[in-house]
């Protein structure tokens, strides 16, 4: 046990690589933090890799083998490769888990944000419950006309009758219901457990239901909470279902030059918002966003578009994959989270684009912006430098969040995620060597050709010659480790047990972790950032996001609370013999 | 509008449910079990159904809510979660050392038809279970009653698993507080206390799940029952249960195993509940109630006086859990107030029986629905508005279209804090109640007054 205040060097820890060229585009390279060891004198040498131990030290046998594979130790080789490590696999009963479940990746997050589909959650209340406006997902609707079904409920509520007899009757009554009162463009049906177990067949209901409707897309989803090992396979069947059901039903095609569909972005705290605003002061035609502030004619429309911009990868990449075989999109990954990444990926979508106008637009928008991030970022960097940051959270926030702490001169020393596949670790030149297994095969690959009419690849051959010049990839993500320094910790599905060891051990300034583990990570006298949906504050997308975030963290890592911790008579007992006035 | 599609007119519905008042029974179950003393809860389902307990007890307390689970994947839901439950028994047993791991089911396991007790005894012959240590259960299903009905049957799981009779009747009270807020168990073990009844509650919150910030985390905090106090409870002289639907079956369950008589009152809430809880607790323990008391009582008494001329005659709206309701119905009734839409989503008819004879002599026609939701409650208040809204959080969407103030009570009540700390039940608590409503009635009357008409001495 490492008592709180003394300074930790970590061996082994090397300086990134790539450093050099995650300069802020207005600063220079000397003003870039120094790496952890040279900030802070050494008192206790930690190297990572007996740490690593550590925390395999306690778990049984079986346990222990298994999440040795989940644990790393990062190390960028020579040509960038970084060590392999198992994730998307199952978590281990009674080991306490970050995860959730299938559901909760479909209804909740995927399809949560969008607001004019009814979603109508098949099971007993808990799940329609549980995922009830609880994610900070914000929406704008149009005018007072727009639908809105965003701050409401929709439940069958089954009971043990439908469980016993089957809940189809009920499921088709309530989608009548839901029709009668609203009139939605759409009801979308999600599965929860017990749906599955008794056999209702929901997608029968949805087509039935659509037909008997007639104005009203009707369209389920099989995302039981058992199904897969977490809310990953949850974003699959989201993926697919929106696919299958909803791209390319409308091919109007809309006004405005570098028409663009925004992936993977959810408007937590109004990062869409944010973004949304950007996008239209460098000119881009957002045609849809998925899902965060989003419409189902969006949707339906987001086949115009001409390039895919991939914001969280884990969670949306599929769709993007099933949009370039079918209509020829191309997509990139971008970032907006961190004034540097968001500068870069304006760039990266100009870049496509290849408009000087528009190039030149977007150079006078990094430019008006970038001073008030720089002033606060200067600011806040002189009070947070040095400090260090754990970040467990997500399938692409873990790595996003680095570059926000980077750029005030924290550091990242372990990180993970919750649900990410390989290729969102290690980039994806692993995909083809990753092994399908039983938990995986179970969600469906949808088999995609391209539109007999409607496929266009966006790009000629010379275009796509000229991404690789300027060094933009397409269909590509390098994945979180490649931009970790060597030496840092990686632990997938991090455990309840793991999360107190490193506390115990590296006493991190901060962390970043979600709900379930916030309190206890502060009880630990170490502050935490609820990164899933911030808990409360945000945006933290874009220029005004990052200033936003970085005084946050600034507020956090130097409350004054963390100085109380011990009352007088605590940190004095001694004085307590007498009165004083004796 | 926040809720713009949300009708005035009533059109039946009979399979839809809109923003629910209830949630499902295993997140009742999981609360209690943080009332036992180094327990962990488990989960015995996929990892969603935990995942979204602890992220809802969480944001509600705002403190760590510990809890495992099966992790089931498709393999454990074709073939039954045997396998599963075990490890996961000998995983929390080795790594996170509680005394005690309560098992509550789900719609998942129960559909599966898990045996949870087998499971639980194959374990044990495996010697999966540390000597000393416990595995407690209780059936959850989430198809059947809400998470009220989850905390009852796992108290009673309590009861069942613990509870033994030394064979002679020891001079002490039981005391089953309901599903309340920890900062509510810690008034009512104050108040038995000061009333010198020597007592044993269970299950307890308090300590555990608003437990002091000391730079040190502890998974199992120093609050809850003990093991070795549930295991007395059987040789109680007495049990007083709060709350008919979340104590009462652990109440009856303690009578038929170890013949410890009960008496099953509302929660007390309000003057006249409190009255009766203190009441009960001094016949029972054939004490006098102290002047301290007598004291508290009398100053809510004197805040009724002096608050009557704000309260009379004002409609109240509210939502909530069965148990709550009926104790605040009562206590609006008492200070004058008019509380005219009532629901619950926990079913049971008895519930809208009880309501409409506490309400009988309101001068006003009063809606009252068991099994309802708050899309109905709106329906309701849009035709016959009211001055007041109480209940959960997510009446606040209602609250700001229809712009009507909202006292939050109940739960989950997301976007608060403070709630978990400090009583709503006996006197103290009914005093902090009446500040709430007066503030909220008074801040609106402040908001909208003319300039001509705005008041220094209201």
């Amino acid at each position: 046990m490492v008592a709180a205040g003394l300074n930790l060097r970590l061996t082994g820890w090397k300086a990134c690589a790539t450093d050099g060229e995650r300069n802020m585009a207005t600063l220079n390279p000397e003003e870039l933090s120094p790496p952890v060891a040279e900030m802070k004198p050494a008192v206790v040498d930690i190297n990572a890799e007996e740490v690593r131990k550590e925390l395999l030290g306690k778990y049984p046998t079986k346990v222990a083998r298994k999440r040795a594979k989940q644990i790393v130790v990062n190390e960028i080789g020579p040509d960038g490769a970084v060590p392999e490590i198992a994730v998307n696999v199952r978590t281990i009963p009674g080991i306490i888990s970050q995860r959730g479940c299938t559901y909760a990746g479909c209804k909740g997050v995927v399809l949560g944000p969008t607001r004019d589909i009814v979603n109508l959650t098949h099971g007993p209340i808990g799940c329609g419950f549980y995922s009830w406006l609880t994610r900070r997902n914000q929406t704008k609707p149009r005018g007072p006309e727009d639908h809105n079904f965003m701050t409401y409920c929709f439940s069958t509520d089954m009971q043990e009758e439908q469980i016993v007899f089957g809940g189809e009757k009920k499921l088709k009554q309530a989608v009548q219901e839901a029709y009668d009162l609203f009139h939605p463009k759409a009801i979308g049906i999600f599965a929860t457990c017990p749906v599955g177990l008794i056999g209702d067949d929901v997608h029968a209901v949805a087509r039935e239901m659509k037909e008997k409707l007639g104005d009203c897309n009707v369209f389920a989803f099989s995302c039981e909470g058992y199904k897969g090992v977490s809310q990953s396979a949850g974003h699959h069947i989201a993926n697919n279902g929106i696919f299958t059901h909803v791209v390319g039903l409308d091919n109007t095609v809309k006004e405005g030059k570098f028409k663009i569909n925004l992936l993977g972005e959810y408007n937590i705290g109004g990062d869409a918002f944010e973004i949304e605003r950007l996008f239209e002061e460098c000119g881009f035609t957002l045609i849809s966003t998925f899902s965060g502030n989003s419409s189902y004619e969006y949707f339906a429309n987001s086949h115009t578009a001409d390039l895919n911009l991939i914001m969280c990868h884990r969670s949306i990449n599929y769709v993007a994959e099933m949009m370039e075989t079918k209509f020829g999109i191309p997509w990139i990954k971008i970032n907006f989270i961190g004034a540097e990444a968001t500068a870069k990926s304006l760039r990266k979508i100009a870049k496509f684009f290849d408009d000087p106008e528009l190039i030149a637009r977007v150079e006078e928008v990094i430019a008006r912006e970038m001073p008030a991030v720089e002033k606060v970022r200067e600011e806040v960097k002189a009070r947070c430098a040095g400090k260090r940051a754990m970040l467990f959270v997500g399938g692409s926030r873990a790595h996003h969040y680095q570059e926000l702490f980077r750029e005030i001169g924290m550091e990242t020393i372990a990180a993970g995620y919750e649900f990410a596949h390989r290729d969102d670790y290690e980039g994806r030149r692993v995909l083809p060597s990753i092994k399908v297994d039983a938990d995986s095969r179970n969600i469906e690959e949808l088999h995609v050709e391209p539109d007999p009419e409607r496929y266009r690849p966006r790009l000629t051959e010379a275009g796509v010659a000229r991404m690789k010049e300027a060094g933009i990839e397409l269909s590509e993500y390098e994945g979180m480790m490649a931009e970790m320094c060597s030496g840092a910790l990686v632990i997938d599905d991090i455990s309840q047990f793991e999360t107190e060891k490193l506390i115990e051990i590296y006493r991190p300034d901060i962390i970043g972790a979600g709900i379930k583990e916030k309190y206890t990570i502060q009880k630990s006298g170490v502050p935490m950032k609820q990164l899933h949906s911030y808990d409360s504050g945000g945006p933290y997308a874009a220029f005004k996001g990052a200033i936003n975030f970085y005084r946050e963290i600034d507020r956090m890592v130097n409350n004054k609370v963390w100085k109380y911790l011990k009352a007088p008579w605590q940190e004095h007992p001694e004085l307590a013999a007498k009165y004083v006035w004796e | 509008m926040l809720l713009r599609h949300t009708p005035k007119e009533i059109t039946e519905r009979s399979a839809l449910t809109i923003n629910p008042a209830k949630t499902c029974q295993p997140i009742g179950a999981m609360y209690a079990a943080l009332g036992i003393h180094s327990c962990l809860p488990h989960s015995h389902g996929s990892q969603g159904c935990y995942a979204y307990h602890r992220s809802t007890l969480t944001r509600h307390y705002k403190e760590p809510v510990m809890a495992a689970t099966s992790s089931f994947t498709e393999g454990a839901s074709v073939f039954g979660g045997q396998a599963n439950l075990i490890q996961a028994i000998n995983n929390i047993f080795t790594v996170y050392e509680p005394e005690v791991i309560a098992v509550h089911t789900t719609c998942l396991s129960e559909t599966i038809g898990d045996d949870i007790p087998q499971i639980i005894a194959k374990a044990r012959d495996e010697g999966k279970i540390p000597p000393g240590r416990h595995v407690i259960h209780a059936n959850t299903p989430s198809y059947v009653g809400s998470h009220v009905t989850g905390f009852a049957n796992m108290v009673k799981g309590m009861v069942d698993y613990l509870a033994q009779s030394n064979g002679h009747k020891e001079s002490r009270v039981n005391i089953i507080p309901g599903y309340v807020e920890p900062g509510d168990m810690e008034e009512i073990k104050r108040l038995a206390g000061e009333l010198g009844v020597p007592h044993i509650m269970f299950p307890d919150t308090s300590n555990v799940l608003n437990g002091p910030q000391t730079g040190r985390y502890h998974m199992f905090p120093p609050g809850g029952v003990t093991v070795e106090e549930l295991t007395r409870t059987g040789s109680s002289m007495g049990t007083v249960a709060l709350g008919t639907l979340a104590s009462g079956p652990a109440a009856r369950a303690l009578d038929t195993k170890c013949k410890v008589p009960c008496e099953i009152l509302d929660l007390p809430i309000g003057l006249q509940a409190t009255d009766i809880f203190i009441d009960t607790l001094r016949q029972i323990a054939g004490v006098t109630v102290p002047e301290s008391i007598n004291i508290e009582r009398g100053r809510l008494l004197d805040v009724i006086t002096d608050m009557h001329q704000y309260f009379f005659g004002r409609k109240v709206a509210l939502a909530g859990d069965p148990d709550q309701l009926i104790s605040l119905t009562q206590f609006l009734v008492d200070i004058d107030m008019w509380p005219i839409h009532i629901v619950t989503g926990t079913p049971g008819k008895k519930f809208e029986k009880k309501i409409l004879e506490i309400t009988k002599d309101v001068p006003h026609p009063v809606n009252v629905k068991s099994g309802g939701d708050m899309f109905l409650l709106h329906q309701w208040l849009r035709s016959d508005p009211v001055d007041l809204l109480m209940g959960n959080t997510y009446l606040k969407y209602i609250a700001r279209d229809e712009d009507i103030p909202l006292v939050r009570f109940g739960f989950p009540i997301l976007d608060r804090i403070g709630h978990s700390y400090f009583p709503t039940v006996g006197y103290r608590g009914g005093l902090r109640l009446l500040e709430k409503i007066l503030d909220a009635l008074m801040d609106r009357q402040d908001r909208d007054a003319p300039e001509e008409s705005f008041e220094l001495v209201m």
